[in-house]
């Protein structure tokens, strides 16, 4: 975690859409900081970053041992 | 390659999933699978229980080979895509119960949430009754998820425990073609299981081949895009998030199309194939279905779909949905084209109510 992440998630081992819906709760309250999201699956990897794009934010997933972790960006100012 | 499953996994690929789906089926139906019934997950698993014995009703028994095909198919998908992952842990016995009453309330609409939609596009409007169950299901399924239920968290497993399903899978295949005769009768004659229904749906069914060929296809699909019939409903109410729904509104336009095409489309609520007129039921026992769905992550077919790529739990699901088959019939809980049956309407409730318990019960959530 880089110290700029305001929020981290763990929703690795969770069936849908219980990532997804812990990622947007996170966004909530990191209000508008980066939230880091962490998965063990393509599928909620694809999840979470399709709804931080549609939340207009600026996402990107990177492979993290056996998962992928998901950083939401903070808003743009 | 890799461009190609990654192009599949993106909005193009879910489209593409709903279209090849919403053609196979009907296309299925026109080659001898029972009408309206090109494919339905729920109605072949019973199909499967009825051929290995698990029941005994003599017009729905066969060894239907879409629905091994469908797990091989996403299992040769996630190899590929490097997605494939042994896991398991996440309340399996519980998984095994939805899956059970999942089944029972299928048989009290007969279809799941596949065939509902291949129904309306064959225009039988007694599907609508079952389509608005399905959602009210999901609907209360959203509130359990809202108010924190969860099965919790699943773990990395040996990768023989991932493989189970698919040698599961290849076995079933195997009886499909051998058709093996097992028992015997009292005079010592050999008789099933494998069983195969002479008449009724169990006796109709398109070539071997081209089942197996259809049900690869939209194994490897539907494991790329993540099709989801109760997913797609979810994500809509819950995130607003149309991704999924375009698939089931892709197949539900491409089978209306086959359909019309083939001359299958027969609009109207009596005489309609394999299903009955009683609106509650259709509603109520689908609800049911609907709700298990939610609460175990996906629809039959995902659960499939699932259990290729090497959930375990998953898989646990799609037993408890065979078993519940066998319970179903055994039991008289399914209905029949003639109405619910005497103790359809009450297994409903029971399973209403136990699938309801354990929304309220279970709640694990930790981030």
């Amino acid at each position: 975690m880089s110290s700029d992440v305001s929020v981290v998630v763990d929703a690795k081992g969770l069936a849908c859409p219980e990532p997804v819906m812990m990622a947007k709760s996170a966004l909530g309250r990191a209000a508008g900081k980066s939230v880091e999201v962490s998965v063990d699956t393509a599928t909620a990897r694809d999840n979470v970053l399709r709804m931080a794009r549609r939340e207009g934010r600026e996402a990107e997933a990177r492979t993290d041992g056996e998962g992928f972790t998901v950083l939401i960006h903070a808003k743009k100012a | 390659m890799k461009k190609i499953l990654g192009f599949l996994a993106s909005r193009p690929g879910i489209i593409i999933t709903g279209a090849v789906i919403g053609v196979l089926a009907p296309l299925l139906v026109y080659f001898g699978n029972p009408a309206n019934m090109g494919i339905c997950v729920a109605c072949f698993e019973r199909d499967i229980a009825g051929a290995l014995g698990l029941h005994r009703a003599a017009l729905v028994q066969n060894l239907r080979p879409e629905i091994p095909a469908f797990i091989l198919g996403s299992f040769i998908a996630a190899l590929l895509a490097k997605e494939w992952k042994a896991r398991t842990g996440s309340a399996p016995i519980v998984r095994f119960a939805l899956g059970a009453f999942s089944m029972i309330g299928a048989l009290v609409f007969l279809g799941c949430p596949w065939r509902a939609w291949l129904r309306l596009a064959g225009g039988d409007w007694n599907a609508i009754f079952g389509l608005l169950g399905l959602f009210a299901g999901i609907l209360v399924g959203i509130v359990f998820l809202k108010r924190g239920f969860s099965l919790g968290r699943n773990h990395a497993a040996p990768k023989a425990l991932g493989l189970v399903m698919p040698l599961l899978a290849a076995g079933l295949l195997v009886l499909a073609v051998v058709v093996p005769l097992f028992g015997r009768g009292a005079d010592g004659q050999a008789i099933g299981p494998i069983f195969r229904s002479e008449k009724g749906p169990g006796a109709m069914a398109a070539p071997i081949a081209i089942s197996l060929v259809a049900g690869l296809l939209i194994g490897f699909l539907a494991q790329r895009s993540r099709f989801c019939t109760v997913g797609a409903v979810r994500d809509l109410v819950l995130f607003r998030d149309p991704h999924l729904m375009l698939g089931i509104v892709t197949l539900f336009v491409f089978a209306l199309g086959t359909n019309l095409a083939l001359g299958q489309f027969k609009a109207g609520f009596a005489g309609q194939p394999v299903a009955h007129t009683d609106g509650l039921w259709n509603f109520m026992g689908m609800m049911l279905s609907g709700l298990a769905f939610t609460l175990a992550g996906g629809c039959p077919g995902r659960q499939l779909f699932l259990s290729g790529e090497g959930d375990g739990d998953a898989g646990i699901f799609v037993l408890g949905m065979i078993v519940g088959a066998g319970f179903a019939h055994n039991f008289n809980l399914a209905s029949s084209a003639t109405g619910p049956s005497p103790y359809g309407p009450a297994a409903s409730l029971v399973g209403l109510a136990v699938v309801a318990v354990i929304g309220l019960a279970f709640r694990e959530k930790s981030s």
